[in-house]
């Protein structure tokens, strides 16, 4: 299963990606989820084991339980198999700073972090990312203690209404943990995966610039004590045998296609 | 009486400053909640069912399978049987659920046939389309006379389609019946004070048992003034469900396609002028499509008042939904319309647009010499006497380079606005007042005026607004609200801070004129030792918060109209692939008095990037066979990314003949000239106007490809 909800298009008008993940409860039907499911029977104990059907485990249509790993802590939820992970940050566990706007992977309001790398949480479904750590805006720095790179674009007014904003900063985020010291011409790559209708480019140029020499001393909100998932951090990526570096590297190279012309 | 006005220069602190927005941290750490992220207690969401067609009637409806969906706990018909739509995916039936999914679900269940009625989608062509209302004819002096007298003429085509706001947070609300006839509800919107009535209205209740609330607001742009028919359904659907709260946002599709037209306008121009580019006569016949409804007017020939000038501009009725204001409502359809038509002339005159418009700046009005300052300042901001070249770029090789200009006007005076201070006994100076922050610095520009009216730091104020039980204040539209609601409060605060003095007076031995509020004391002017601290002068009232009001309209000249701004645009045009670069824009802008610095400037910075990306790309495609938009989601419908925008240089005017008239709005005039600028820029650089916007490749393509045409058959 893709953990780069950013990657794929979906076709102009008609049903959405989205909608067609949605609409199938059938885990098996796409790629290799069918590993996935196996791995969360294991996950989920006492919980009923999918049925199967042609060979495949199927979930739902029902609720169902899930772990999710979100800023370093964990969360149980027993959500519909068709639950994205967008909607299980916003309408369930209350982490509304990803947005939803367009809700089909291409405004890059809802973008958090996944293992490392910025996703687009309207693309995933939630099931699909009970191994992978997830940082949301929130883990990131709070309104009296702001992450340097929050405290940049607060000053360099990166920001009007406000609701693309936290999906510019996680996707910014990701940009500078990859590349420390970024060109403007970097900026405009990294970023190219989300829109801004006010109008604030230009105060997120100088913003992310700014705050490029101040996120090595950055400390990011620490977990509370006694949780966090066990046992998972050892688990590979679903993507196999490919190491981290290798395949974030890939995936950067993937990621924002540049959208003029 | 307290005489209002602004301080003078000397003794302003805050105002004027670059002061970060006050809310700034609270959305980039994801902390602030918008109307999308509410979810009070027991919440159901609604989704609606829209119809598919551009025109049709209902034949048979029936909801009863839906009904009894898991889940569903109110139904609603909007529009049942027999009903004809006027637009596609207008509303037929919105249902509310326990979760997003299930009302989703519960809408696949209803039945519903449609009978096709024929449909009138087209806009670009006057010749023969149905259904157009003419305006009235305008004409100053003799225009024909005038025309054929004119040493040079041009004629051109020109235009702009409807373009959408596409608001990042959805239009939509959350409503919720606290009692019999009672209602709350969060809005999305631009104007709190405004859905409050029209809720009340709508849903016949008493007014003053309605109370909106918008804490955090998602983007407007003129789209957000009305609580729409799907705002009082959603109230509806919360009374059905037995008062429990009721969330209605439109998807993404309907906010593209119902929630926010700009009108279209096309024109044929004809403009004479004397060789020495002195204008002498223009004539347009433009028209453009608001839906069903009026298309508005493109005010022309744009700022420069032509003495012999004739224009009439014709509303298409066409089955969409019907127009909403957007920015500076009709100016950057007359802007482009006009300043297109200016540079052909120039070119055709083989003068640099520059000269043409100096030429005849007398034209423009009392902001002429706004204008000849803007464009001097533009002018060393560009580089455009070094680097214009005549139309067409010489250079060697497929890129070629251009430089376009365009100026423009708006009115901008603050509308009605009351705020009330009260000052808690604890220190805290409050402000209260209905307005809404759309990401303008609403909330910011309130604090900068209390804080130095009072002799207060920023973090010892605060502002209350966004909720309509706050002292009323209009729409945030027109770029009136930041002279509205800072006008409002100085008088507010100028107020309170009079009844402070004449109660201190007495204990500092001196006359209430002779003190001043500076650096948090109340104190005697040159006598700083006879003072009493900012809490103790408050504490002479007692435990009962002190409390003033202000209002806007009202005596002193606190707020003015009429600003004037410059826009210069660099772009770069492959000849070979229809690619437009802008590599860089410079705005010059005027607005009397800033408040704040910061925001202003990002008023501008926003101004201009939405502007490039009308300019480029941004068009509603409608099928002409079924009528339905095609471009319902960010991939087809195009906005610039980071990357399309260029160099961007703001440069606003400040200080003497532009301080002393007061604060005026800003969300429009920035928002005109781009389009006109860039279109500009573009026949600057591969020597042919592209006429129709946005100059995506094809168009571009196809305007070269129409000169080399001619050329041959020449």
């Amino acid at each position: 299963m893709s953990r780069d909800g950013k990657r794929h298009d979906a076709p102009a008008g008609g049903i959405s990606r989205r909608d067609f993940l949605r609409g199938g409860a059938v885990a098996g039907a796409l790629g290799s989820a069918g590993l996935l499911a196996g791995e969360l029977v294991e996950g989920a104990k006492g919980q009923p084991a999918p049925r199967m059907e042609a060979g495949v485990e199927i979930f739902g249509p029902g609720p169902v339980p899930m772990r999710l790993r979100i800023n370093g802590k964990s969360y149980d939820l027993n959500l519909e198999p068709r639950t994205t992970l967008l909607d299980a940050l916003r309408d369930h566990l209350e982490l509304t700073g990803a947005k939803k706007v367009c809700d089909r992977g291409t405004c890059g309001a809802c973008t958090v972090i996944l293992d490392g790398d910025p996703v687009y949480a309207c693309s995933l479904l939630a099931i699909d990312v009970q191994r992978q750590p997830i940082d949301t805006l929130e883990g990131l720095g709070r309104p009296e203690k702001l992450h340097p790179l929050q405290a940049a674009f607060v000053e360099n007014d990166a920001q009007q209404c406000g609701f693309c904003t936290p999906g510019f900063v996680m996707a910014a985020k990701a940009l500078l943990d990859h590349t420390p010291n970024p060109s403007l011409g970097d900026i405009h790559h990294g970023l190219s995966g989300n829109f801004c209708r006010c109008g604030t480019y230009a105060g997120m140029r100088r913003a992310v610039l700014a705050a490029a020499p101040l996120m090595a001393g950055a400390i990011e909100e620490e977990p509370e004590e006694g949780e966090g998932l066990e046992g998972t951090d050892a688990i590979d990526p679903t993507d196999g045998g490919v190491d981290n570096k290798k395949s974030r590297k890939n995936k950067k190279k993937r990621k924002g296609k540049g959208r003029h012309g | 009486m307290v005489e209002h006005s602004w301080p003078d220069v000397k003794d302003r602190r805050l105002i004027g400053q670059r002061v970060s927005r006050l809310d700034g941290p609270a959305k980039v750490t994801g902390r602030a909640k918008y109307t999308y992220d509410l979810q009070p207690s027991g919440m159901l969401w609604a989704k609606v069912l829209r119809c598919p067609h551009a025109h049709a009637r209902i034949k048979r409806l029936d909801v009863s399978a839906a009904r009894a969906m898991p889940g569903v706990k109110a139904v609603r018909i909007i529009q049942g049987q027999g009903t004809e739509i006027q637009w596609a995916l207008d509303d037929v039936v919105a249902i509310a659920a326990t979760s997003e999914n299930r009302a989703e679900d519960a809408l696949r269940a209803i039945v519903v046939e449609y009978e096709v009625l024929p449909h009138q989608v087209k806009d670009d062509i006057l010749e023969g389309a149905a259904n157009v209302t003419p305006g009235e004819e305008e004409t100053v002096g003799d225009p024909e006379a005038a025309m054929a007298a004119s040493a040079v003429r041009v004629q051109g085509r020109y235009g702009m389609p409807v373009v959408s706001h596409n608001c990042m947070e959805a239009h939509g609300q959350i409503c919720q019946w606290t009692g019999p006839d009672s209602l709350t509800a969060w809005c999305s919107t631009q104007a709190v004070s405004g859905v409050a009535t029209q809720l009340a209205e709508g849903l016949d209740i008493p007014a003053t048992n309605v109370r909106v609330v918008t804490e955090y607001m998602g983007g407007g742009f003129g789209s957000k003034f009305s609580a729409d028919r799907w705002g009082i359904d959603c109230a509806q659907l919360s009374k059905q469900a037995g008062g429990v709260p009721v969330k209605l946002m439109l998807e993404r599709r309907a906010e593209l396609t119902v929630a926010g037209d700009r009108p279209s306008a096309f024109a044929e121009v004809e403009v004479g002028a004397q060789p020495d580019g002195t204008l002498t006569a223009w004539s347009s016949k433009s028209w453009g499509t608001g839906g069903l409804g009026n298309s508005g007017n493109p005010p022309m020939p744009y700022v420069f008042q032509i003495p012999n000038r004739r224009h009439r501009h014709s509303s298409v009725a066409t089955h969409r939904a019907s127009s909403r204001a957007w920015r500076a409502p009709n100016h950057p359809q007359g802007c482009y319309l006009t300043m297109s038509a200016l540079e052909d002339l120039a070119a055709k005159l083989g003068m640099n647009p520059l000269d043409l418009f100096l030429q005849n700046l007398s034209m423009a009005g009392p902001l002429e010499k706004v204008y000849r300052e803007e464009l001097e300042v533009a002018d060393q901001l560009m580089g455009w006497r070094q680097r214009w070249h005549p139309r067409g770029d010489p250079a060697r090789g497929p890129i070629k380079r251009g430089l376009g200009l365009s100026l423009h006007t708006w009115g901008g005076r603050g509308h009605r606005s009351n705020c009330e201070v009260t000052l808690h006994p604890d220190g805290l100076a409050e402000a209260k007042i209905s307005s809404q922050d759309i990401g303008t610095g609403t909330r910011t520009v309130i604090a900068i005026v209390l804080a130095d009216t009072l002799g207060l730091p920023l973090d010892a104020v605060k502002v209350s607004l966004g909720d309509s039980r706050y002292p009323a204040s209009g729409g945030s539209g027109g770029s009136t609200t930041v002279g509205g609601v800072t006008s409002a409060t100085r008088r507010a605060a100028q107020n309170v801070l009079a009844m402070i003095f004449a109660k201190a007076a007495p204990r500092l031995q001196a006359k209430p004129e002779e003190l001043e509020a500076a650096e948090g004391v109340i104190r005697v002017k040159g006598d700083a030792a006879r003072s009493l601290t900012w809490r103790q002068a408050v504490a002479l009232f007692g435990r009962t918060p002190l409390t003033a009001t202000g209002a806007n309209p009202g005596d002193g000249e606190l707020t003015g109209s009429g600003v004037g701004g410059v826009q210069m645009a660099d772009v770069s045009v492959d000849v070979e692939t229809g690619v437009v670069k802008v590599n860089k824009m410079v705005a010059v802008q005027d607005c009397g008095l800033i408040v704040n610095l910061k925001t202003a400037e990002s008023q501008v910075y926003g101004a201009l990037i939405m502007g490039i990306s009308s300019a480029l790309s941004e068009e509603k495609v409608i099928d002409p066979v079924t009528g339905i938009m095609l471009n319902v989601d960010f991939e087809s419908y195009r906005m610039a990314g980071i990357g399309d925008v260029g160099e961007l240089v703001v440069h606003m005017m400040t200080g003497p003949g532009y301080d002393e008239r007061g604060v005026i709005g800003l969300g429009e005039p920035p928002m005109v000239s781009p389009c006109a600028a860039i279109g500009n820029a573009v026949a600057n650089a591969v020597g042919v106007r592209v006429p129709f916007l946005p100059l995506t490749p094809r168009r571009v393509l196809d305007a070269l490809a129409a000169r080399a045409e001619k050329k041959e058959t020449a």
